[in-house]
C-alpha cells in the first residue's frame, strides 16, 4: 500500500494558487463562450499570480522541507516565488494589452495556420484575440516558482520542462513577422532540449554517484573533497543545463534570436521571470548540494561570470535593433548575477544570496519596463525596434523617451536607480569574498555596456527625428500599469533601496 | 550642545518647511503653461505657510527651552560600515534662520507679484525662487555636514538660475556662469572638508562630527576649518572670491535682496556659526576668518564709493556687511551672537534697501545710473521714507538696528584686549564711515539734487503689492536691533548651541564706542554731503579722476587679479589640456572603442542563426566545463 505523502499545504499555497489558475485556464478556454474569454482569463491569470503573491507574503518566515523532501519553503524559495509572482503578473498585464496593436492583440489569432498562406493573412486583420496564451504563461509561473523551491534534482528538471515548453510556445506566438518568430520558437526548442538533456544526463550521473536525488543527501556526497569524478562530471552538465536558462556565455547563443524573434510581451516575462528562476536554481543547486566542494566550482562561475560579462557587454555594442540589444545587455547582466553567486561565499555566510536576490528584482522590473516601452514605439509593420527608427524620440514623445531613459540608465548602473543599487550590492558580496578581480573586470564591463545604453539615450534626445519615423502608440491600462509600475519601482530602488535590501537579508536563507 | 531630543507634535513636521516649497517648484515647474495664471499665487502661498509654519515650530521649541529636535526622515544605504540617514535638526540657530528665509521669504514672493506682472516668464521666476527656498531651508535644517552640502548646490543652483532668470540678455549669461563657477571653487573646499570629516571621524552628522572632534591632530582641524572657510567665502562673497556677487545683480531685484543680500549669502555666516565647535579648536583658522572678514569689509566699503549702479553699490554694501558678520564669529564664542544678531537685521534693511531700488528701477525705466536718477523723493514717498529708514538702520543711526548689531560687533572685537583687537576694531570703525559715505551718496543722488532724467520718464509709486512688504521691511530695519538685543535678547535663545554668554570686561566703555561710531558715521555722511551733495551730479561719470578712484572703481581690481592668477593660467592649462587629451587621451580612447567594435563584429560573425553552429558552441562550452571542472578536483 502506498502511504499518501506528508503536504505541508499552506506553504504550498502559492504553488497551487498558480498552478490552478493554470488548469482552470485550461477549462475555461473550452466552456466559456469567446465573447467573455479574454476579459475572463486574463481576471484569472492575474487573480492566481497575485494570490500567489499575497501567499508568499503571508507565509514569510517559514521555513520548512515538506513533500516528503522534494520541497524546501525557506525565505530564499519565498522571496524569488514573490519576485518571480510579481514580475510574471506585470508580464501578463503585457499579454493583455489591447489597444496598441490595430489588431487587437500582439498574438496571432491561429498560430497553426502557415504563415503567409490565404487563411493567414485573411486571420491577420480579424479582430479575434489568442486566449490560450494565459494558462500557457501561468504553467511558466508556476513552473518557475516551483523550480526555485525544489529540494530535488528529479523536481528541478520537471520544473524546468513545465516552466520551458510553454516558453517554446509563446515565441511562436507573435502575430506580425511570424516567420522570425516561429524560427525562434524551433531554436528555442531544439537548444533548450538539447540543454534539459545535459540536465538529464547529469542529473543521472550524480544519482549514480550519490544514490539519491535530494540534495541534502547530495550533499552529505560530496562531502569537502567534491566527492569523485562521477559527481564532479553530473555537477559540471547540471551547470550547463542552468547556465542555458540564465543565458551565462557561452551557452547564451539561444538569447539574442529567441528575443527577437518573439512577441515583445513574451521576451519581457523571458527576461525578466526566466532569469529570476535560472539564478534561484543555480544558487540552491551550488549552496545547497555542492556547498561543501565550493572550491570545486568556484574557478567555473569565476570565468563563467567574466565570460559572459565580456560577451554581453562587446557583443552589444554593435547591434542595431533594440530588442538584440536589450537580449546581450540580459547575457551581460547574467555575468553580473555570477559576481553575487560567488560573494555568497563558503558555507553561504557572505552577502551574496541577498545581493544576487536584490539584483533579480531590480533587473526583472527594469528590463520589464524597457520592453514595455518597446512594445509602444510602432510603424506599420508592427513594432520599431531597429535603432535608428528611434532618432529624435525625445523631441517626438517626451514622455516615452524619458521612461525609456530611466530604464536605460537603470541597467547601465547610474546611481539613484535600482540598477545601482543591485550593482553595488553584488560587487560588494564578491569583494568581501576576496573576488575584486571578478569585480574589476565587472567595472569596466559596465563601463563598455554603458555605452550602448547611453547611445540610445543620445539617438532620443540628440538627433533629429527620421522623416517618415515610427508613431507613439497610446497604450492601454495594462501597459500603463505596468510602466508606472516599473518605472516607480525603478526610481524607489535607487533611492530607497534600504526596506528591500533589508528583506532580502532576512530571507538569505536556505534549508535543506 | 544640549541633550538633543526626538521630535514630536510639530516639530515632527518640519520637514514640511521644506516639503511645501518644493512642491511648489515642482508643480510649477511640471505644470507648464497650465499654471501660467495662479502659479505666482501658489509660489508666494507655499512660502508663507511655511513661514506659519516656522513660527509654530519656534513656538513650541522656545516651549522646550530650546532642546534641539532631531527629525530623522529616512536611511539611504545602511549596509554594514556605510550609513547614510538623512534628518533634519531643528535647533534655536536653525530656528533663526528658518524665521528669516521664510518670513522675508514671504515678503519678497508677495513683492515679486507686482514687481513680475508683466513678464513673461513670471511662472517660472517663481519656480526657481520656491526652489531656492526649498533648497536654503534644507542647508540651515539639515542634521549633517551631507544634508548642508545638498542644500549647499541647490541654493548654489537656484542662484545660478535666476541670474540668468534674463538668460537673453549676454550679461545675465555671463554673470551667472561667473557666480557659478566662483562657487565651485568655494564648493570643492567644502566637499573636501566634508570628506576629511568623513575618512577621519566615519560620519558627517553635527553631533557625530562636534562630538569627536577634539580627538584630531590639530592640523586636521585647522584644514578642515580652512576648507569650510574656503567653501563660506565663495557663498558669501567673501575675499578672495567676492567678484561674483556684485555682478549677480544681473538678476532680477526681487532676486538680490532675498538671495544675494538677506539670506543665501550669509550661508557661510551660518556654516561657520553651525561649525563653532570645530572653530573653537583652531585658533589658526580663526584668525584667518577674522583677516578675511576685515579685508572684505573694507574692500566692499571702498569699491561702494566708486559705483554709479544703484545695485552694485547696494552689492557691494552686502559684501562689506558680511565682512562684519565674518569679522564677528571670527571672534569665536564671544562674537558668534553679535555676527548673527547683525545678520538678521542686515536681513531685514538691505532685503528693504533692494526693494526700494527695485521700486526705484520700476518708475525710472528699469534703469541703474543714479547719475540720471535725483529729485525723486516727493515722487516715490512711500519709498523714498522705507528707503530712509533702511539708510539709516544700514549705516548705524543710533537706536535703529544696525547701530545695536555693529556696535556690539566693534564691542566684540575690542575686547580682546590685544594689539590685534585695537586693530579690528579700528577697521570695523573706519569701515562704519565709509558704510555713511557711499550710502549718503546714493541717498543723495537717487532722491535728492536736480531732477536728471532721461527723456520720457515719469516717475510713479509702484502698487500697493511691492510697496506693503517694504514698510514691513522698513519696521523690521528700525526694531529689529533693539528687540534682538533688549527685549527678546539673541544671546539668550542661542545659549543651548553656543553656550552661556561670557560677562566680558569691556576694554572701552560701550557708551563711549558708541559715542566714537556715531561721530564717524557723521563724519562720513558730511563728507558725502562736501562731495556730492553740495555739488551738481554729471551726468557722465567724471573720466579725470583720482588712482583712488580709478581703483574703486575697478573694485581693487579684484577682477583683473582673478583673470592674471588663474584665468589665463587657467586658460593656457586648459589649451595644454586639450592638446593632451586630443593626442593622447582620444587616441586611447578611440583606439580601445576602435579595438572594442572590431572585437564586437567579430565575435558577432560566431552569431550566424544556424542552430547547429548554437548547438556545438553550447556543446564546446560543456566540454570546457567539465575538463574544467575535473582538471580543478583531480588537479
Amino acid at each position: 500500500m502506498i502511504e499518501a505523502p506528508d503536504l505541508s499545504w499552506a506553504a504550498l499555497a502559492p504553488l497551487l494558487l498558480v498552478f490552478g489558475a493554470a488548469c482552470a485556464g485550461i477549462l475555461v478556454e473550452a466552456f466559456v463562450p469567446r465573447s467573455v474569454r479574454h476579459p475572463v482569463q486574463v481576471g484569472l491569470a492575474l487573480a492566481g499570480t497575485v494570490g500567489a503573491l499575497a501567499a508568499t507574503v503571508l507565509l514569510a518566515g517559514t521555513r520548512e522541507v515538506t513533500a516528503v523532501g522534494a520541497l524546501a519553503v525557506d525565505g530564499a524559495a519565498l522571496l524569488l516565488q514573490a519576485t518571480i509572482a510579481g514580475l510574471g503578473a506585470l508580464s501578463l498585464l503585457l499579454f493583455a494589452e489591447r489597444s496598441l496593436d490595430p489588431a487587437r492583440s500582439a498574438f496571432v489569432v491561429s498560430a497553426a495556420v502557415p504563415a503567409g498562406s490565404p487563411r493567414d493573412r485573411e486571420l491577420a486583420t480579424v479582430p479575434r484575440v489568442q486566449t490560450e496564451v494565459y494558462p500557457l504563461a501561468t504553467f511558466a509561473i508556476g513552473g518557475m516558482m516551483l523550480f526555485v523551491a525544489a529540494n530535488d534534482l528529479l523536481v528541478m528538471f520537471v520544473a524546468l520542462e513545465v516552466l520551458s515548453l510553454p516558453l517554446y510556445l509563446l515565441s511562436g506566438m507573435a502575430r506580425r513577422r511570424r516567420l522570425l518568430s516561429q524560427e525562434a520558437a524551433v531554436k528555442y526548442f531544439l537548444l533548450g532540449a538539447f540543454a534539459s538533456a545535459f540536465f538529464l544526463y547529469g542529473l543521472a550521473l550524480v544519482y549514480g554517484a550519490a544514490g539519491s536525488v535530494r540534495l541534502s543527501e547530495v550533499r552529505a556526497a560530496v562531502g569537502t573533497d567534491g566527492g569523485g569524478v562521477l559527481l564532479v562530471l553530473g555537477l559540471a552538465l547540471l551547470v550547463v543545463g542552468l547556465l542555458f536558462k540564465a543565458s551565462v556565455a557561452p551557452f547564451h547563443t539561444w538569447t539574442p534570436d529567441v528575443y527577437q524573434g518573439a512577441p515583445t510581451a513574451v521576451t519581457a516575462f523571458m527576461a525578466a521571470c526566466t532569469k529570476v528562476a535560472a539564478f534561484g536554481a543555480i544558487l540552491r543547486l551550488l549552496y545547497v548540494a555542492f556547498g561543501t566542494a565550493e572550491w570545486t566550482w568556484r574557478p567555473l562561475v569565476y570565468a563563467a561570470a567574466i565570460a559572459s560579462m565580456v560577451v554581453g557587454a562587446v557583443l552589444g555594442l554593435t547591434q542595431t535593433d533594440l530588442k538584440r540589444m536589450l537580449a546581450y545587455s540580459s547575457v551581460a547582466h547574467a555575468g553580473f548575477l555570477l559576481t553575487g553567486v560567488i560573494g555568497l561565499g563558503a558555507a553561504g555566510t557572505g552577502s551574496g544570496l541577498a545581493a544576487t536576490m536584490f539584483y533579480l528584482l531590480a533587473y526583472g522590473i527594469t528590463t520589464l519596463g524597457a520592453f514595455a516601452v518597446l512594445t509602444l514605439v510602432r510603424d506599420g509593420d508592427g513594432e520599431a525596434s531597429h535603432l535608428s527608427q528611434w532618432a529624435g524620440l525625445g523631441a517626438r514623445s517626451p514622455i516615452t523617451a524619458a521612461v525609456m531613459t530611466l530604464f536605460l540608465l537603470a541597467l547601465a548602473g547610474i546611481p539613484l536607480t535600482a540598477g545601482f543599487t543591485g550593482k553595488f550590492a553584488v560587487f560588494r558580496a564578491a569583494i568581501e569574498q576576496g573576488a575584486w578581480p571578478l569585480a574589476v573586470v565587472a567595472l569596466l564591463a559596465s563601463a563598455v555596456a554603458a555605452f550602448f545604453y547611453l547611445r540610445v539615450v543620445v539617438l532620443m534626445y540628440f538627433s533629429e527625428p527620421v522623416a517618415d519615423g515610427p508613431t507613439v502608440g497610446v497604450p492601454g491600462v495594462p501597459t500603463t500599469l505596468v510602466l508606472a509600475v516599473t518605472a516607480a519601482a525603478t526610481l524607489a530602488l535607487g533611492i530607497v533601496p534600504g526596506a528591500v535590501l533589508d528583506l532580502a537579508g532576512r530571507a538569505a536563507i536556505f534549508v535543506g | 550642545m544640549s541633550e538633543t531630543l526626538p521630535a514630536d507634535g510639530l516639530l515632527g513636521w518640519s520637514w514640511l518647511l521644506i516639503a511645501l516649497p518644493l512642491a511648489g517648484a515642482a508643480v510649477l515647474l511640471l505644470g507648464g503653461r497650465r499654471t501660467d495664471r495662479w502659479g505666482h499665487l501658489l509660489g508666494a502661498a507655499t512660502v508663507a505657510t511655511a513661514f506659519v509654519l516656522a513660527v509654530l515650530c519656534t513656538v513650541q521649541l522656545a516651549g522646550q527651552d530650546g532642546a534641539p529636535a532631531d527629525v530623522e526622515l529616512f536611511t539611504f544605504i545602511a549596509t554594514g560600515e556605510l550609513d547614510v540617514t538623512a534628518g533634519l535638526l531643528f535647533d534655536p540657530l536653525s530656528a533663526v534662520f528658518a524665521l528669516l528665509i521664510t518670513g522675508v521669504g514671504s515678503l519678497i514672493h508677495v513683492y515679486s507679484i507686482g514687481y513680475m506682472a508683466h513678464d513673461p516668464g513670471r511662472r517660472r521666476f517663481f519656480a526657481y525662487l520656491n526652489l531656492f527656498v526649498a533648497a536654503m531651508l534644507l542647508l540651515v535644517l539639515g542634521n549633517s555636514f551631507v544634508a548642508l552640502y545638498v542644500g549647499w548646490e541647490g541654493v548654489g543652483l537656484a542662484s545660478y538660475l535666476l541670474i540668468a532668470f534674463w538668460y537673453t540678455r549676454p550679461g545675465a549669461a555671463t554673470a551667472a556662469k561667473k557666480a557659478f563657477i566662483m562657487n565651485r571653487v568655494g564648493d570643492v573646499g567644502l566637499a573636501l572638508a566634508i570628506f576629511i570629516m568623513f575618512a577621519q571621524l566615519g560620519t558627517t552628522s553635527y553631533a557625530g562630527v562636534f562630538g569627536t572632534v577634539g580627538t584630531l591632530a590639530g592640523g586636521t582641524i585647522t584644514a578642515i576649518g580652512l576648507l569650510l572657510l574656503l567653501g563660506a567665502c565663495g557663498k558669501s562673497g567673501q575675499f578672495p572670491l567676492q567678484a561674483w556677487l556684485p555682478d549677480a545683480m544681473e538678476g532680477p531685484t526681487p532676486v538680490s535682496a532675498l538671495i544675494h543680500a538677506a539670506t543665501m549669502v550669509t550661508a557661510g555666516v551660518y556654516l561657520i556659526a553651525r561649525s563653532a565647535p570645530i572653530y573653537d579648536l583652531t585658533p589658526t583658522a580663526r584668525a584667518v576668518v577674522l583677516a578675511v572678514g576685515a579685508l572684505t569689509l573694507l574692500i566692499g566699503a571702498i569699491a561702494g564709493c566708486a559705483y554709479d549702479d544703484i545695485k552694485k553699490v547696494l552689492a557691494y554694501s552686502t559684501v562689506s556687511q558680511i565682512g562684519y558678520m565674518f569679522l564677528a564669529v571670527g571672534l569665536g564664542p564671544a562674537g558668534y551672537v553679535a555676527g548673527l544678531a547683525h545678520l538678521l537685521a542686515h536681513g531685514f534693511f538691505k532685503a528693504g534697501l533692494f526693494l526700494g531700488a527695485g521700486s526705484v528701477m520700476h518708475a525710472m525705466r528699469d534703469s541703474v545710473d543714479m547719475r540720471r536718477f535725483g529729485a525723486l523723493w516727493n515722487k516715490l514717498p512711500i519709498t523714498f521714507a522705507t528707503f530712509g529708514l533702511g539708510y539709516l538702520a544700514l549705516i548705524g543711526f543710533p537706536f535703529l538696528s544696525g547701530y545695536f548689531t555693529k556696535d556690539a560687533i566693534i564691542e566684540a572685537a575690542l575686547d580682546r584686549d590685544d594689539v590685534w583687537g585695537w586693530v579690528l576694531g579700528g577697521v570695523a570703525v573706519l569701515g562704519a564711515g565709509l558704510t555713511a559715505f557711499y550710502m549718503t551718496r546714493l541717498m543723495l543722488m537717487t532722491f535728492f539734487g536736480r531732477a536728471r532724467w532721461e527723456e520720457g520718464v515719469h516717475p510713479h509709486e509702484a502698487p500697493p503689492v511691492m510697496t506693503a512688504p517694504m514698510v514691513v521691511l522698513a519696521v523690521g530695519s528700525v526694531a529689529s536691533g533693539a528687540l534682538l538685543v533688549s527685549v527678546f535678547p539673541l544671546s539668550g535663545w542661542l545659549e543651548p548651541v553656543f553656550g552661556e554668554p561670557a560677562e566680558a570686561e569691556h576694554v572701552v566703555a560701550p557708551a563711549v564706542i558708541g559715542l566714537v561710531v556715531t561721530l564717524v558715521m557723521l563724519l562720513g555722511v558730511l563728507a558725502a554731503w562736501l562731495f556730492v551733495g553740495r555739488r551738481e551730479v554729471p551726468v557722465a561719470a567724471p573720466v579725470r579722476v583720482s588712482p583712488v578712484t580709478r581703483a574703486a572703481r575697478n573694485a581693487l581690481y579684484a577682477d583683473a587679479v582673478n583673470e592674471s592668477l588663474f584665468m589665463r593660467p587657467g586658460q593656457w592649462l586648459t589649451r595644454a589640456l586639450v592638446w593632451v587629451d586630443n593626442r593622447g587621451v582620444d587616441g586611447a580612447v578611440n583606439g580601445l572603442a576602435a579595438g572594442l567594435g572590431g572585437s564586437s563584429s567579430r565575435l558577432g560573425r560566431a552569431q550566424t542563426g544556424f542552430v547547429r553552429t548554437y548547438a556545438l558552441g553550447m556543446l564546446g562550452g560543456a566540454v570546457v566545463v567539465a575538463g574544467a571542472l575535473l582538471a580543478v578536483t583531480s588537479g
